[in-house]
């Protein structure tokens, strides 16, 4: 164990409330690692953190170019941050591409930490500055507060006596950038000196060369001049005592179905089909296995879903999940998982569209599809998630719906929650809702037949599972006869079940807790209604619009449908009502359709999540038309 | 979960009318389909399952109606669909014992991808293959099994796709088990059903199954009286191969071609014969190479009947529960230790 550094006093600390980071460089460079570290570092530290990795969809684009950059972007502060920062207030540029790409995002007096042996020729070349042009000597950056440190050389001079080769050497360069950001943020190095003992415990050479280069990067932002007119910066660390951990969105939802199936005392099973953005969902599940997860990575999506129907007519808590193009794959059996009336769980994590679209980027353009998306009257309910950690309470609540009133249900995130982190205050068992599973139990020979489709008042069926004496029974796709569950084409009976399909779903409603505010006034000039990732933005958005002493409030909804019981009379409470959208408009459809009247809808579809400034322009703009 | 009592010990004896669901079969009269429903029925009861153990899982076509007419569990899923649904079944409930009823165009080509993946995972499913070489349920379009040159309403100049042959098929995509049994010769497709249900792992069973509206006579080559004994031969483990109405004729392996030699001749003897050995996956893949039709190929290969492969290879659900096992060797994991995960950290 190194022994915790402590440097000297001959800066001054500025206290800062919270400061947006971007890590940028080559897709080779390791910036999702150092941006990793950076944040395990903030959280240990106790400060609040939001994170969102930027990388291109290719694996492997052109090094050096803007298509292979690659960045990892975080806000954090002592106080609450929802968001990774809609502007970053430093760059970390590993080479000109990286820098071409993000400069725009900067804000204007920006710090740029710039690796000038990213600026050589070559990489001037390939990320198409112009011949002689290198914008760390040409006053082009004269906005910025511009750092040129040359990381390479300098980490080479610090591992000269390592013992590894020069290659070795060259890869630990993003080490000293990460130690020379713990000096400027006065963050302890500890907490990634023991990641790297723990990582390469065996192969202490390697550990110890990177633990130097830490120290390198720390030493140099003590040791030169060139920061004596920044100094450095602390950020008071927030978080109240406890135990902490950080999940993104796509290990929220694993961990929320997990504890789901847990809590209800089903086996649970994931049948599932890699795709962009939702894969890492299949990945944390197929690391489950102590708690007895059976995942199945099945020839495609439509086997995926399928697979969990199957799993779902055993007993299990099933479960699928996908993006835009699995989606469109798997509605046919979503329609059959209405019919059957089974419990089902389908995690859609949304990405730009239609077709392959934007692949790794969020959008929130599916809810008309998770809402209408099937051929026939086949109603779902949509809960969606609107932070990482909500992720998991979202996927949790989706699969005690689907259990307690045998249904599939949608579960909507997007590739930015997926994605993104933040810390989570570990959760106790008890704050956990019940879930219970009602499995019919088994039958004498002189018991009355079982009627698979005989409701309760929620006019909800019951699940009679494989291996049950007595309930043998047959369902399928075909329209069901009310309460046998015999195949009938008798028409009044087929509206009969139609309606009541919809009245069960309608009845969920009963279920689930009223609508509150979020923030701000009960009665007022403008409700801001959000769903989705849209939350972070919209909360700070509004925070300042109050601070400015504007009459704006903010609902955000997690049942999409049914919506909670008291949504209208809320959206009542004010002159108008506002919705944010990473579409072009879907929720303010359903919200009209049902509500019959005009909320101003505010459209975003460029695969990027809202901004903060974007929200806070829009409340300001409308309070003005007031 | 509940309980399960497998035990059959404390039950009356079943019998195949015990598998009679309520429901009335309502496939056409004369389909082959009935023949076989009552041979399953039949079956049911020498396995020694208890009807509630038991899932018939289908997909859509005329076959995949069978499920309603057994007194077991039963789906009726959508089209093609039927192994992913009994897959995730199996995989969730390995106790269980699970059918599939699928037909040509169900598995062979909507479904046709699930077809091999299922295969070559190894599920533990009797899957019951109804093929007739025509779509029936849609009235009477060619199915990626109809031979080339029929007229059909989608044809009507003749079919100019190749068919699958469901036997190498299933070999291609590392099948463990392989029969192909027809719909009228009931005692023999007991024997195969009752084969298939003790295999362990994938069993697929393809039934040449008449469709008397839509694709009358399909098999009358293998099925017919007048050349159904020169036309087909049927393999038993570790015995020659041997046909003929008079037993007469056999086949040799001379090098890896197969070749009808004449036993009556006195030049060959069964002890030159071909012997059949299920355990032999380079014999399987020949012998499911017999495709030719009697009624256009001269010097033909009879069409093989019976079990041509059956390999014992681990299941994907055994497999899948000794790494979970594994996995909980020291101790189940708990709700705590999930929602703490192995990242926490303490802020004081």
């Amino acid at each position: 164990m190194s022994e915790p550094i402590s440097s000297t006093s001959k800066f001054t600390v500025t206290p800062k409330t919270s400061v947006s980071v971007l890590f940028a460089g080559d897709s080779g460079d390791g910036m999702q690692l150092t941006g990793t570290q950076f944040a395990n570092t903030v959280a240990v530290y106790g400060a609040d953190l939001n994170t969102f990795p930027n990388f291109p969809s290719e694996i492997r684009a052109p090094a050096g170019t803007i298509a292979g950059v690659s960045g990892f972007q975080l806000q954090f502060g002592s106080k609450p941050v929802y968001t990774p920062g809609a502007k970053f207030d430093v760059m970390v540029a590993m080479n000109a591409a990286a820098l071409k790409a993000n400069l725009k995002d900067l804000h204007r007096g920006g710090i740029i930490i710039a690796c000038t042996d990213g600026f050589d020729e070559k990489n001037l070349k390939l990320s198409g500055y112009q011949e002689g042009a290198n914008p760390l000597e040409d006053g082009t950056l004269s906005n910025y507060i511009v750092f040129p440190v040359p990381v390479l050389q300098l980490t080479r001079e610090a591992l000269k006596e390592s013992g590894l080769s020069n290659k070795e050497i060259d890869r630990c360069k993003n080490m000293f950038i990460l130690g020379l950001l713990y000096w400027l943020y006065s963050l302890p190095i500890e907490t990634t000196v023991d990641m790297l003992h723990a990582k390469f415990g065996k192969n202490a050479t390697i550990a110890e060369a990177n633990i130097r280069a830490i120290k390198g990067g720390y030493f140099f932002g003590d040791e030169t001049e060139i920061f004596a007119n920044l100094g450095r910066f602390d950020i008071s660390p927030t978080k109240q005592h406890g135990t902490y951990r950080r999940v993104t969105g796509n290990e929220a939802c694993a961990i929320g179905l997990t504890a789901a199936a847990n809590k209800a005392g089903l086996e649970l099973f994931l049948g599932s089909y890699p795709i962009t953005p939702a894969t890492e969902i299949l990945q944390t599940l197929a690391k489950m296995k102590k708690w007895g997860v059976k995942t199945f990575q099945a020839e495609d999506e439509i086997a995926g879903v399928l697979t969990s129907i199957g799993a779902a007519y055993g007993g299990a808590l099933a479960a699928t999940n996908t993006s835009g193009p699995g989606l469109a794959l798997k509605t046919e059996a979503l329609g059959l998982a209405v019919m059957l009336e089974l419990p089902l769980v389908v995690i859609n994590v949304q990405r730009g569209g239609p077709s392959t679209g934007l692949p790794t980027k969020p959008e929130q353009s599916d809810l008309m599809m998770a809402m209408y998306g099937r051929h026939g009257e086949a109603p779902m309910p949509i809960v969606a998630a609107y932070s990482p950690v909500d992720c998991f309470y979202t996927t949790y609540e989706a699969s005690r719906i689907a259990i307690e009133h045998m249904t599939p249900v949608m579960c909507l995130t997007d590739g930015y929650l997926a994605l993104s982190s933040e810390p989570w205050e570990v959760e106790s068992v008890g704050n956990l809702r019940d879930i219970n599973p009602r499995f019919s139990p088994e039958r004498k020979a002189d018991d009355p037949p079982f009627l698979p489709y005989k409701r309760d008042e929620r006019h909800v069926r019951p699940w009679a599972i494989p291996g049950t004496k007595g309930l043998e029974h047959r369902i399928g796709g075909l329209e069901k006869q009310h309460e046998t569950g015999h195949v009938s084409t008798d028409p009044d009976n087929h509206e009969l079940m139609t309606r009541l399909r919809a009245e069960k779903i309608e009845k969920i409603v009963d279920s689930i807790p009223l609508q509150t505010l979020d923030n701000g006034p009960e009665k007022g000039d403008l409700l801001i209604l959000g769903w989705g990732s849209s939350y972070g933005a919209i909360k700070t958005a509004v925070e300042q619009a109050l601070a400015k002493g504007l009459s704006v409030a903010h609902a955000h909804l997690r049942y999409l449908n049914p919506f909670p019981k008291n949504l209208g009379e809320l959206m009542g409470n004010y002159k108008t009502v506002l919705i944010p959208e990473n579409n072009y408009g879907q929720l303010v459809h359903l919200i009209r359709d049902k509500y019959l009247f005009a909320p101003v809808s505010f459209t975003k579809v460029k695969g990027l999540p809202f901004n903060e400034m974007e929200i806070l322009e829009k409340i300001t703009d409308l309070i003005k038309e007031h | 979960m509940t309980d399960i009592d497998t035990s059959m010990a404390s039950r009356p004896v079943l019998t195949a009318k015990d598998f009679a669901s309520d429901q009335e079969p309502k496939w056409c009269p004369g389909c082959g389909d009935h023949a076989v429903l009552q041979q399953l029925k039949n079956a049911m009861p020498d396995l020694g399952i208890p009807p509630e153990q038991i899932v018939f899982i289908s997909g859509i076509g005329c076959s995949s109606r069978l499920p309603y007419y057994m007194a077991t569990y039963g789906v009726h899923g959508i089209h093609g669909r039927a192994l992913p649904i009994a897959s995730g079944l199996k995989t969730s409930r390995p106790e269980l014992s699970v059918w599939v009823a699928t037909g040509d165009g169900d598995a062979l080509s909507i479904g046709g991808n699930h077809f091999i993946h299922t295969l070559r995972r190894n599920i533990d499913l009797n899957v019951i293959l109804f093929n007739n070489e025509i779509y029936g349920l849609t009235k009477g379009q060619y199915s990626p099994t109809t031979k080339v040159g029929l007229k059909t309403v989608t044809s009507p100049s003749g079919v100019i796709d190749h068919p699958f042959n469901t036997a190498t098929l299933t070999l291609g995509a590392g099948g463990t088990f392989f029969a192909r049994a027809m719909d009228r010769d009931g005692k023999f497709l007991r024997t195969i059903l009752s084969r298939a249900a003790g295999h362990k792992g994938t069993s697929l069973v393809e039934i040449y199954q008449n469709c008397p509206i839509f694709n009358n006579s399909a098999f009358q080559a293998f099925a017919g009286q007048e050349n159904k004994d020169e036309s087909t031969v049927y393999v038993e483990h570790g015995m020659p191969l041997v046909f003929g109405k008079f037993r007469q004729k056999g086949i040799r392996l001379d090098g890896s071609t197969p070749t009808v030699v004449d036993l009556f001749k006195g030049d060959v003897s069964e002890e030159d014969l071909w012997i059949h050995d299920e355990k032999d996956t380079f014999k399987a893949n020949l012998l499911a190479r017999f495709f030719d039709d009697p009624l256009t190929v001269e010097n033909f290969l009879p069409r093989p009947f019976g079990v041509f492969y059956a390999e014992d290879r681990l299941t994907y659900e055994d497999a899948l529960a000794a790494q979970i096992a594994a996995a909980q060797e020291n101790g189940v994991g708990t709700l705590e230790e999930l929602l703490k995960g192995d990242n926490s950290y303490i802020i004081k």
